[in-house]
């Protein structure tokens, strides 16, 4: 019997990005050399999505400089690109709305295949009825998975309370699934046991082990920075010269946002206040 | 009176089997902590990769190293690579390759002097720089010549940079010789965990898997296009003796107990 051909995926990575490092880029490496290695999928594209200005985090700068430094960046990648819709809205989003963006933008690019009008609102039906069974996004092999990659970090942090609402959690996992790099010392397996929405689309998980340990976080870069220290080699040539050319990333520019709490953290306050 | 600094200028020898960002930070790390001191002016930087006679496992030809560290070099304005080493007969101790590299500093010097007569701008230093691992590759037996680790540490001096859980600190302590020396040994902490090495390059290019990121996009291309690293060379002087180790087998080792 033959093998089924490999599931076309699609990586999409949100966060800060401030700045993009070498750190970040590796990611997406990793995920696809794991993914491909496993027989079954076959990565096709790898999206950066960095936030919008109004998450409010200490020393976020503006989104345009950040997503302008994630195009530099992956100018010499043959499948990373960077996406500005998410930082282009006008509230913070919701994790789970950008993937479900990005997911109907790959849909819509299907249909835009197909030649068949009729079949376009089925397939539509087929998937919605389909909601949160596991590895079961669509049913036409050919329609790629959209996986959300991240750190052990982000994985964790489902656990803060007020930053995830559970039903996202769940959708995000069930509907369309997590790839995440984690490193030595860290246990996902563990975390994943201790969490129900992630146990229950635990199939749907992806674990890359990343052997060498690579910690270059952007908050270290923008230290070195403020410093006046070096960051070659930590991230590319091109996003160093961004930098400098237009003076980011400061002391005050660091303490942008010091006193305002994380958007997050304000909406479901307020809901539950409500 | 304002101090003049030190012209200093660090000088790397290792395989570079390939060279990799890491070995690049290395670089920008000592120069930012040296700067820092306020005493010396980083004026220049060697990489300086070791001979073929090295004899180390899984060692590619020199040409190849050398060239792959030129195009990973290719845009910095302050590290060139010295085919030097590699070109000598036999494996060169470190030390001699010091002392070269210092006479070809002094000799510029000594010209440029001449020229502006400026005989008050201090002398020019050569020092070795390293990772943590290097400085405990000092107490292998047989692999540094006590008087060799002497010249190193009091006549040129080491900037070390630390590595994920190594520290140089206690490699220092544990031998006397260092001990003696510490003035003269500068310890660069590296406070993000980097554990890039190009053991694990290697390993991920025989596997087929990326290592973009990890090493300059040139030297990537180059080691495609020559096809290097494969299980077959990773193979290339396995079960051969270190050159030092029989090289200075009949000389005065570095005792055990220091």
């Amino acid at each position: 019997m033959e093998d089924p051909s490999p599931s076309k995926v699609v990586l999409l990575a949100c966060g800060s990005f401030n700045p993009i490092t070498n750190m970040h880029l590796r990611m997406f490496e990793l995920a696809r050399d794991h993914l491909e290695d496993t027989g079954q999928y076959r990565v096709i594209k790898g999206i950066i999505s960095p936030v919008g200005d109004a998450y409010k985090k200490k020393g976020l700068i503006e989104s345009c400089h950040r997503v302008e430094m994630v195009r530099l960046a992956t100018e010499s990648s043959g499948w990373i690109t960077v996406d500005s819709w998410e930082s282009q809205q006008s509230e913070w989003l919701e994790t789970v709305k950008v993937v479900r963006h990005h997911y109907e933008e790959i849909i819509a690019a299907e249909h835009n295949k197909d030649d068949v009008d009729t079949v376009k609102h089925a397939k539509k039906r087929r998937i919605e009825e389909k909601r949160f069974e596991s590895s079961d996004q669509n049913k036409k092999r050919d329609v790629p998975h959209l996986m959300l990659l991240c750190g052990a970090d982000v994985l964790e942090s489902f656990e803060t309370p007020n930053l995830w609402k559970k039903e996202d959690i769940a959708e995000i996992v069930g509907r369309y699934g997590l790839v995440c790099i984690t490193r030595s010392g860290g246990d996902p397996h563990k975390f994943i046991n201790q969490l129900d929405e992630l146990w229950k689309y635990r199939t749907n998980i992806h674990v890359v082990h990343e052997w060498v340990t690579n910690d270059i976080s952007a908050t270290h870069v923008r230290r070195a920075l403020r410093r006046g220290r070096s960051v070659r080699y930590l991230l590319p040539d091109s996003v160093i010269s961004y930098i400098q050319e237009h003076g980011l990333y400061s002391a005050e520019s660091e303490q942008k946002n010091a006193d305002v709490i994380l958007a997050p953290f304000q909406r479901y306050s307020e809901a539950s206040t409500s | 009176m304002a101090s003049r600094r030190v012209p200093l200028v660090l000088l790397a020898c290792g395989s570079f089997n390939p060279i990799t960002n890491q070995h690049m930070r290395l670089f920008e790390l000592a120069r930012d902590h040296m700067q820092s001191t306020g005493q010396y002016k980083v004026v220049g930087g060697i990489v300086s990769p070791v001979s073929d006679g090295y004899g180390k496992q899984g060692l590619v030809s020199a040409k190849h190293r050398i060239s792959m560290a030129k195009l990973a070099l290719q845009s910095s304005n302050w590290v060139t690579v010295d085919e030097w080493e590699s070109q000598q007969p036999d494996w060169m101790e470190t030390v001699v390759t010091m002392r070269y590299h210092y006479g070809q500093i002094l000799e510029e010097y000594k010209q440029s002097t001449g020229k502006h007569n400026d005989s008050s701008s201090p002398a020019p230093q050569l020092k070795l720089l390293c990772g943590a691992d290097f400085l405990h590759t000092f107490k292998i037996p047989g692999l540094w010549l006590e008087d060799h680790l002497e010249e190193l540490v009091k006549h040129f001096g080491l900037v070390c940079v630390s590595r994920g859980s190594l520290q140089p600190e206690r490699a220092v302590h544990e031998s006397d010789t260092l001990f003696r020396h510490r003035q003269n040994i500068f310890l660069v902490r590296e406070w993000v965990r980097n554990e890039t090495s190009a053991t694990e390059v290697r390993r991920a290019l025989r596997r087929g898997l990326s290592v973009k990121y990890l090493i300059p996009d040139p030297v990537i291309e180059y080691i495609h296009q020559n096809n290097l690293y494969t299980e077959d060379s990773e193979k290339r002087n396995e079960g051969t003796a270190l050159r030092p180790l029989i090289k200075q087998a009949h000389r005065p080792i570095k005792s055990l107990d220091d």
